[in-house]
């Protein structure tokens, strides 16, 4: 990267590790935090929205959907999430890729699922076998996006249902006494007013999303644990010019510094939020604040 | 082959006993069952051993960052901090690489670089942060005036602490307490992904069901038993624990025994 870095054996000090963190492999390991903080991104804002169609089934009339919401609200008890993260990534991909060789394929006959394989035809394949390399990367991480949505809508379910019922009755029943509709008591009164109440626990969630980012490993996308391991091994002076022993602890202490900055800097963030959102309403102001950070 | 001779073949592989070669094809329903359940094995050893040696240090830990000395308090902060802020699957790895490292020059920590050492240490630390954590918010709150009877019958230091504080700490803390024990347990699914090795193929649950699900490329097996498996162990937990809540508030009238409340927090 830098000009002095055409001829490493010459370098120490500074120098040498200003030219051993710019090598084009270790651009890699920075670009995979933009994907850590890309799937954030991503993840937050489709949670939310995952979470609030849980929140508002759970909160159904029709027994059907209210047992669906509640089913789907309850999955994150009793069950590790690491399972559900394995589980979601093959069964989303073998659930479309089933559905394609359905419609595209009627005509074949032979069954799917032979002995141990999971036979589909050719066309029906995600991504095609023909498509290039970063199709099939962008296609691993869209997977990883929609298993982390659904795993932590689940999450935020359980808290936007809490929130709802938090709302003071007697703002419904004033609002009911107004003579609106139970739509409009809901949009205009119940989703305004959750919002204070379930901030405390989407700020928790919000951490909790964070610290499951490298999970993201396990689900097959390079990622930053994936980097760190790759470039903290063993590098011989025969196929790298930056050669050194097992860096691997460094890489990993890096890391956690990384996480322990970006937690703590949102529990601030979060912190001056609910200070900002809770003014003017003192009474709840107080009894919230407590609860930040969990 | 019977189901019988499986359990017999497979029941305790985990740990070693029994078949040494892992099913390679033809797999049944009494395979997975058995060795997924083999697997639970490894689950509840993390999680009982970390959780109760875990239960001591949080104790400290919590009488640490309300101490009045500034280097108990900020140490005490620190580890907290530490371990709760970064996630445990970066701890397990920065474990791994450490202790591997530290092997080299002193060979008696060697045990550590194996999951059941050093992953139980990491699990023990990890829980004792969170748990410490919670019983620093239940040593906040404790009502002043129970402090205040305690004086009055003229208790001071340690028989204060043992006869009053601790206690009503304990009972606060319960219900996030049995929470963090359950996703303790939840946790210990991570150890065998985070570069400790599963030595001669003997892993966890969740390695079991991860084995089954690459070799028979079908998910919708293995991990609902993994699932059914985990909802037991944390319905034993809540039996457990609400056995002891109980016990803990057993001077009270029974209407005002504080039932055991879940809340999610999940993920380290």
């Amino acid at each position: 990267m830098f000009e002095f870095c055409s001829n490493p054996e010459n370098l120490s000090g500074f120098s040498w590790l200003s030219c051993y963190l710019t090598t084009p492999k270790h651009m890699n390991l920075f670009y995979s935090v933009g994907t850590v903080l890309l799937l954030l991104l991503i993840t937050a804002p489709t949670a939310l929205l995952f979470g609030f169609g849980g929140a508002v089934m759970a909160r159904s009339k029709i027994l059907l959907i209210k047992v669906f919401g509640n089913a789907y609200i309850s999955i994150v008890r009793g069950v590790p999430d690491i399972a559900f993260f394995l589980f979601f990534v093959i069964a989303i991909d073998q659930l479309l890729e089933w559905s394609r060789h359905k419609i595209l394929c009627p005509e074949w006959s032979e069954p799917i699922r032979q002995g141990n394989d999971f036979v589909v035809c050719t066309i029906a394949k995600l991504p095609l076998s023909s498509s290039p390399q970063w199709i099939h990367e962008i296609y691993g991480f869209l997977l990883a996006v929609f298993t982390f949505a659904i795993v932590f809508g689940a999450f935020a379910a359980n808290v936007l249902y809490g929130a709802m019922r938090a709302v003071p009755k007697t703002q419904i029943e004033t609002a009911v006494s107004f003579g609106m509709t139970e739509r409009q008591v809901f949009r205009r009164i119940l989703v305004p007013q959750m919002w204070l109440f379930a901030l405390p626990g989407l700020g928790n969630l919000w951490m909790i999303l964070i610290k499951a980012t490298p999970l993201l490993f396990l689900l097959g996308v390079e990622d930053i644990v994936y980097w760190a391991r790759e470039l903290g091994g063993t590098k011989t002076a025969k196929f790298t010019s930056y050669p050194h022993g097992d860096w691997r602890v460094w890489y990993f202490l890096g890391l956690m510094i990384f996480y322990l900055a970006f937690t703590r800097v949102s529990e601030l963030i979060i912190e001056k939020l609910m200070r900002t959102l809770s003014r003017g309403t003192a009474t709840l102001g107080g009894a919230l604040q407590g609860q930040v950070g969990r | 082959m019977s189901c019988i001779d499986i359990i017999a073949d497979y029941g305790l592989r985990s740990i070693g006993l029994g078949e040494r070669l892992l099913p390679r094809s033809d797999f049944t329903l009494c395979h997975q069952f058995t060795l997924i359940g083999s697997g639970m094995i490894w689950n509840i050893y993390f999680g009982t051993l970390a959780l109760t040696s875990g239960f001591i240090l949080a104790t400290l830990l919590a009488l640490g960052k309300a101490s009045k000395n500034f280097y108990v308090r900020k140490l005490s902060g620190w580890f907290i901090f530490i371990f709760r802020g970064s996630p445990l699957f970066i701890q397990f790895f920065f474990a791994y690489f450490l202790f591997l490292s530290l092997k080299q020059s002193f060979t008696f920590l060697s045990p550590l670089t194996s999951a059941w050492a050093g992953a139980l240490f990491v699990l023990f630390c990890n829980t004792a942060a969170y748990s410490g954590e919670i019983f620093y918010g239940a040593l906040q709150a404790i009502p002043k005036s129970d402090l205040e009877a305690a004086d009055a019958y003229g208790m001071s230091g340690f028989s204060r602490f043992r006869r009053i504080i601790w206690p009503t700490m304990l009972r606060l803390a319960w219900p996030a307490y049995t929470n963090e024990a359950i996703f303790l347990f939840h946790a210990t699914t991570l150890v065998f992904f985070s570069s400790f090795p599963a030595w001669q193929q003997r892993g966890d649950a969740l390695y079991y069901a991860n084995y089954f699900a690459d070799k028979t490329f079908n998910p919708f097996v293995p991990y609902p038993i993994l699932a059914g498996y985990f909802i037991l162990l944390t319905l034993i937990l809540i039996g457990l624990f609400g056995i002891a809540n109980r016990k803990l508030n057993i001077h009270l009238p029974k209407e005002e025994h504080s039932k055991i409340k879940f809340r999610i927090r999940l993920i380290r």
